[in-house]
Formats: C-alpha cells, sequence, structure tokens
C-alpha cells in the first residue's frame, strides 16, 4: 500500500520530467543495446565458424607430416615424405573409431579443354573421400576401387572448374579434359560448396584416383595427408589417440613428443577458432559494458541534481509525514523505473540493431538469451546501485533546512 | 473543559555556534486547548522560527517538554515524530509549498499518501472535501500555475486539514500575499477556527494577531506577553471596508 503510493510518486516525478527522463535514460538504452548487439554478433561469427567448419565434415582427422628434425635438418612440413601408403593401409586396416579413410595427395596445374584452360588444383583421392567431406555429385558418378587400383585417367571436377573450361553451358561429363598434359575423362561433377571459412574456393578441384595422381602427375611414392572420419563426432578424440598410436607404431617412435607427424581433428580446429572470436566478443563487451556504465553514472548525476532540485519538495513531504525511509525509497525507485525503463528500451533496441545489421551488413548474428538476461540484470542493478547515493542523501536531509532551502 | 492540545513546561532549545552556545529558548511554558486561535508574534531573533519547529515536531527541546494531543514529543525517533506530524500537525507556509506541475486534488492528497491507513478512494474524497471547505471545489485539476497566490494558499489550507490534525500551524500564511487576500485568507482561518479546529499561527504583522482569540509574543527567547483578545475583530468585516479595486 506505502510502497503502491511511493511508487505512483516516483512515477509522476519521471511523467513530469519527459525529456530529462529520456536523456537520462538513453545512456542506459545504448549501453545496453550495444552489449546485445555486440553479443549477437559475437555469438553469430562464432556460429558461422562452427557451421562453416562443421560442413567441411565435423569428424574429419587428418593426418600430416609434422615437422621434425633428423640428423639436425628441419624439414617444413610441406615438403616432407615420410607419411606413405603404408600408414594408410595400417590404419585402414586397425582404427576401430573410423569409418572412413583416404589417402590424399595434392598437386597444382592448368586445367585445360580445347581453348580454355584454368589453374586449379587436383586432390588425389579413394572413393571414400566424397563420404568424409560430405559432398555429393550434381552429376555422373565417383571412380570405383578398381579404378584406383588401375590409375585409371578419370576424373571430377568442381563447379568452378567447369564455368571456366565448359563456358558453352556443354556437359562436362564424358568430356575429356588435360590436367598437366594427362588427359583424363571427366565422370562426374561435385556439388557446389563455395567458399570455405578460410576464403577458399571449394569448387576450385580437380578429384582423381590418388594412385593416377601419384604416378601420372605428381610421380612420388608418398602421401601429403591421410584424411579419415570419426564413427561419430563424440568419437573424434578418441580416434585421434588411436590414429596416433597406430602411427608411432608405423614410424617406430617412442616417444610422443617426437612424433614425426600431427593428428588432428575438426572439433580442435573449430576450437582454435572459437577461441579467437570468444576474445573479440569479450573486447566487443568490454567495450559495450564501459558505456552501460556511463549510462549508471548519467543516472547517479541525474538522480543527484534532481535531489538538490527538489530539496524543497523533500522538506515538504517530511513536514507532512514522508519518513526518511519513504524520501529513499521514493528516488530509490525513481532511479530503477528510469534504468528498467531504459534496460526495456535498450534490448529492443539491441534486437532491431541486430536484425538490421544482419540484413544490411550480412553479418551474422545470433542473439543469446543469455545476453538480454544479463544486461538487463546489470541495468537494474545499475538503478539501485547509482541511485542509491543521491537517494541516501535525500533522505538525510534535515526538514527545517530542506524546508528554507531557496 | 476544552482539552489541552499542546503542554509545554519549562522549554529550552539551545544551539552550538562554534565555542558559543546560542539560547534561542530560555524556558518557556504555556498551554494552547483545543479550539483557540493562537497568535504567536515576535521580531526576527525572538525565537519565533525555533519554537515553530518545535512545535510543528521538526525539530526537539534541548530540555523541557512538550507535550501534543497527550503524546510526550521528547525521545521521539525521527519516524515517530514524521508519523506525528502526518496525524496530528498541518503545516501551511508562507511560500505554500505546492508540488508545481501538479494537480490542487494531488497537493492536497499528499499527507495522506503518506499514511498507509488511508485507502486511495478515502484519501480522494477527503481531498476533495477539503478543497471544497477552502471555496476550491472547482478547481480540483488546476495546478499551482493556474491559481492566483490566495488561491495556492487555499490549496495549501486544504492540504493541512485533510488529515484532519489536532492543529493547524501556519508559518507567516499571510506573509506573500496583499492585503486584501490575506484578509480573504484570515476569514478562511476564522471559519475553520469557529468549526472547532485549532490554530497557531506565527506572524510578525500586527493586524494578524487582531484576527486571533490570544496573542503570545516572544522576545530573545522569552514571552513577554500572552493575553486574550477580548474584541476579536472579524476578517469578513474588515475585508468589506476595504477601498474596492479598480476593476
Amino acid at each position: 500500500m506505502r510502497l503502491l503510493n511511493l511508487f505512483k510518486i516516483a512515477f509522476k516525478a519521471i511523467v513530469l520530467n519527459k525529456m530529462r527522463t529520456l536523456l537520462t535514460m538513453l545512456g542506459i538504452i545504448i549501453g545496453v543495446a550495444s552489449v546485445i548487439a555486440m553479443l549477437a554478433i559475437g555469438e553469430g561469427s562464432k556460429e558461422s565458424i562452427r557451421e562453416n567448419i562443421s560442413s567441411m565434415g565435423s569428424n574429419i582427422i587428418t593426418i600430416r607430416p609434422a615437422s621434425a628434425s633428423s640428423g639436425g635438418v628441419r624439414a617444413s612440413a610441406d615438403e616432407m615424405q615420410t607419411l606413405k601408403l603404408k600408414d594408410y593401409e595400417a590404419i585402414k586396416a586397425q582404427a576401430t573409431f573410423l569409418s572412413y579413410a583416404t589417402p590424399l595427395v595434392t598437386g597444382k596445374g592448368q586445367v585445360i579443354n580445347g581453348s580454355n584452360n584454368w589453374p586449379s588444383n587436383i586432390y588425389g583421392v579413394n572413393p571414400d573421400y566424397l563420404k568424409i567431406k560430405v559432398v555429393d555429385l550434381q552429376s555422373g558418378s565417383m571412380f570405383t576401387n578398381t579404378e584406383v587400383k588401375t590409375a585409371a585417367k578419370v576424373a571430377l571436377i568442381g563447379q568452378t572448374v567447369v564455368d571456366n573450361v565448359f563456358p558453352d553451358g556443354q556437359d562436362p561429363i564424358g568430356q575429356m579434359i588435360r590436367f598437366n598434359n594427362i588427359p583424363f575423362k571427366v565422370i562426374g561433377v561435385l556439388e557446389v560448396k563455395g567458399e570455405n571459412t578460410f576464403g577458399q574456393d571449394q569448387d576450385d578441384v580437380v578429384i582423381a584416383p590418388y594412385t593416377t595422381v601419384q604416378k601420372r602427375i605428381l610421380a612420388i611414392d608418398y602421401i601429403n595427408q591421410i584424411m579419415a572420419s570419426a564413427v561419430s563426432e563424440d568419437d573424434a578424440p578418441n580416434a585421434v589417440i588411436e590414429v596416433s598410436k597406430i602411427m608411432r607404431v608405423q614410424h617406430q617412435i617412442s616417444n610422443p613428443n617426437k612424433d614425426d607427424f600431427s593428428v588432428q581433428s575438426m572439433e580442435e580446429l573449430i576450437s582454435t577458432f572459437s577461441s579467437t572470436s570468444e576474445m573479440l566478443t569479450l573486447l566487443l563487451v568490454a567495450v559495450a559494458s564501459i558505456s552501460l556504465l556511463i549510462g549508471g553514472i548519467g543516472i547517479m548525476n541525474i538522480m543527484y541534481v534532481s535531489v538538490k532540485e527538489r530539496t524543497k519538495e523533500i522538506g515538504l513531504r517530511m513536514a507532512v509525514g514522508g519518513k526518511g525511509s519513504d524520501i529513499l525509497m521514493q528516488f530509490l525507485i525513481e532511479a530503477i523505473l528510469i534504468s528498467i525503463t531504459g534496460g526495456l528500451l535498450g534490448v529492443l533496441l539491441g534486437l532491431g540493431s541486430t536484425v538490421l545489421i544482419e540484413k544490411f551488413l550480412n553479418w551474422p548474428t545470433s542473439v543469446a538469451l543469455y545476453s538480454i538476461v544479463i544486461s538487463f540484470a546489470v541495468c537494474a542493478v545499475t538503478g539501485i546501485f547509482f541511485g542509491w547515493y543521491p537517494a541516501r542523501k535525500a533522505s538525510a536531509l534535515d526538514p527545517i533546512t530542506a524546508l528554507r532551502y531557496e | 473543559m476544552n482539552k489541552e492540545i499542546i503542554k509545554i513546561e519549562d522549554l529550552k532549545r539551545e544551539f552550538k555556534m562554534g565555542n558559543e552556545t546560542v539560547h534561542a529558548l530560555k524556558g518557556i511554558s504555556f498551554d494552547i486547548k483545543e479550539g483557540e486561535f493562537v497568535t504567536i508574534m515576535g521580531s526576527s531573533g525572538s525565537g519565533k522560527s525555533t519554537m515553530l519547529n518545535i512545535l510543528g515536531c521538526l525539530d526537539q527541546p534541548t530540555s523541557g517538554t512538550y507535550e501534543i494531543d497527550g503524546v510526550k514529543v521528547k525521545d521521539l525517533t525521527k519516524n515517530q515524530l514524521a508519523t506525528i506530524r502526518n496525524e496530528k500537525i498541518g503545516f501551511i507556509f508562507q511560500s505554500y509549498n505546492l508540488l508545481a506541475r501538479t494537480s490542487a486534488i494531488e497537493n492536497v492528497e499528499l499527507p495522506l499518501l503518506y499514511n498507509s491507513k488511508v485507502s486511495t478512494e478515502e484519501r480522494r474524497k477527503r481531498a476533495i472535501e477539503a478543497l471544497q471547505k477552502v471555496g476550491l471545489g472547482d478547481r480540483l485539476d488546476h495546478t499551482p500555475s493556474q491559481l492566483s497566490g490566495g488561491q495556492q494558499q487555499r490549496v495549501a489550507i486544504a492540504r493541512s486539514l485533510v488529515n484532519n490534525p489536532v492543529m493547524i500551524l501556519a508559518d507567516e500564511a499571510t506573509g506573500n500575499l496583499d492585503t486584501r487576500t490575506s484578509y480573504e485568507i484570515m476569514s478562511l482561518f476564522q471559519d475553520l477556527n469557529k468549526q472547532g479546529i485549532t490554530i497557531t499561527f506565527v506572524t510578525h504583522e500586527q493586524d494578524i494577531a487582531t484576527f486571533s482569540s490570544r496573542t503570545i509574543v516572544l522576545k530573545d527567547g522569552n514571552i513577554i506577553q500572552d493575553y486574550k483578545n477580548h474584541k476579536v475583530q472579524s476578517a469578513e468585516e474588515q475585508l468589506a471596508k476595504l477601498p474596492k479595486e479598480d476593476h
């Protein structure tokens, strides 16, 4: 009853000073809105990184040669020839947490079809590759294990290659192309995947049996990578451990610190990238929090002025029976009302600007419920915290002095 | 027969100003009975304001006793004093002290807002009654800026009546008003007094005292005169004698 009355008094004071209230709220509004928008941007980019990497196959495990010194000479991982086909075979035969595996050899070269040519990459793999990378075919079919064994000159090409070497809209299936002057028969076109997180065009690719690429294009007997997929995302860490063990046996390494290979799951890659964007989010939120703090100081400032300006009113209220606690509550409620209303408007503005950012800047955003809850709670606390001191000051006034105050 | 509203005995109030002690009230004793209209007079420095603050329970005496409506005020806490002010005293100030941009009725309701025993409907009803009593029944929704000085003081009087106090305490209530308007206000006070309301009026204007039934004169913290006025002037009659204004 009494509290309700105080609520009415505080509400009245706010309504009577619309402009001032609005300006005071502005700090809080901007603070809350920016916290929400910044968090939304941060969360959004994190999610889009995760999605992007997952789209490359979330269970993927890659085994690469790692830089290791042999006789004091350190070689770069790219040039190393330590990964052999028998490593792949061992993994294929022994690993229990893996569903698919393929050797991978890569090369660069010129794709030529008649008068059209295009520089691209060739990936030498086995038929499991499509399942590991979760890629479908637009048309045609994948090569078979027999074609791998016979090092058949067949290839699948990505859309970017199609666009550049078959510019007339001709159906590439069954056509002959040349890659570094080796003729390949196109037997399939990969579905369009677009750019990945790292800005790499996933459609600018030629896929052929690894045997063909090894023998006919690169003339090497080692492989660049082994790519595999874990049975499930949850099994990926186990698979990493298991594969490492197999590799150590293969390479006769007893000390894990001297591994001449690296086994990495996508999960690790995701967390690496997420942590970067988390740092960024934290930074953005820190900046936004400062504006929320400044908003809070704005409330304290205006409540201070308000107490000063209404000293006589406070004196009158005390003279007609208002207790110190009544005055304290009145001003506290006023501060809280301002900050909560500001908080609400801030949430709306934050959500609105998030939508606009998504729409006009094409940034991925994702509003987390916790960001709304937190920023709202923070601004309620701000109201109490910054409203307390001026309210306390008002309540401690001596009614006689306050009444005589001009 | 009439009961005592105010009982003051050997009341002293001292202020410490640095090393000096100022004796604002030097042992004062008097009573005010129900239905009296008392003016407390005195020039500045006479202790008049200190007296008013103590009478209004805004301040505590240094020694001596002050009783209002049977309640000993000394040793009450701040909150208890606030409750006494809320329930037993109606304040009227020289500068009206109305809340700006707030309607007359809301201004009058103010003391009742701090009394949780009064419901919203009751509060509104009593505020309307009080405003009708001071002749502003048709100006309920006017804000102070839409009212003349006299009307504003009437709103303030209505505010002081709304909690049915045992005593109205007026501090130079006509100080800001011209003669005609202050006579109007005094006439209103006399009406209220006739209805049985006890009024204590602090002023330094001689002519105001002629409208009251008793005058206490303070000087240097002592009562130098305390007399009954046997020929109370009627403010209404005085008002009629004033020259007509030219408009």
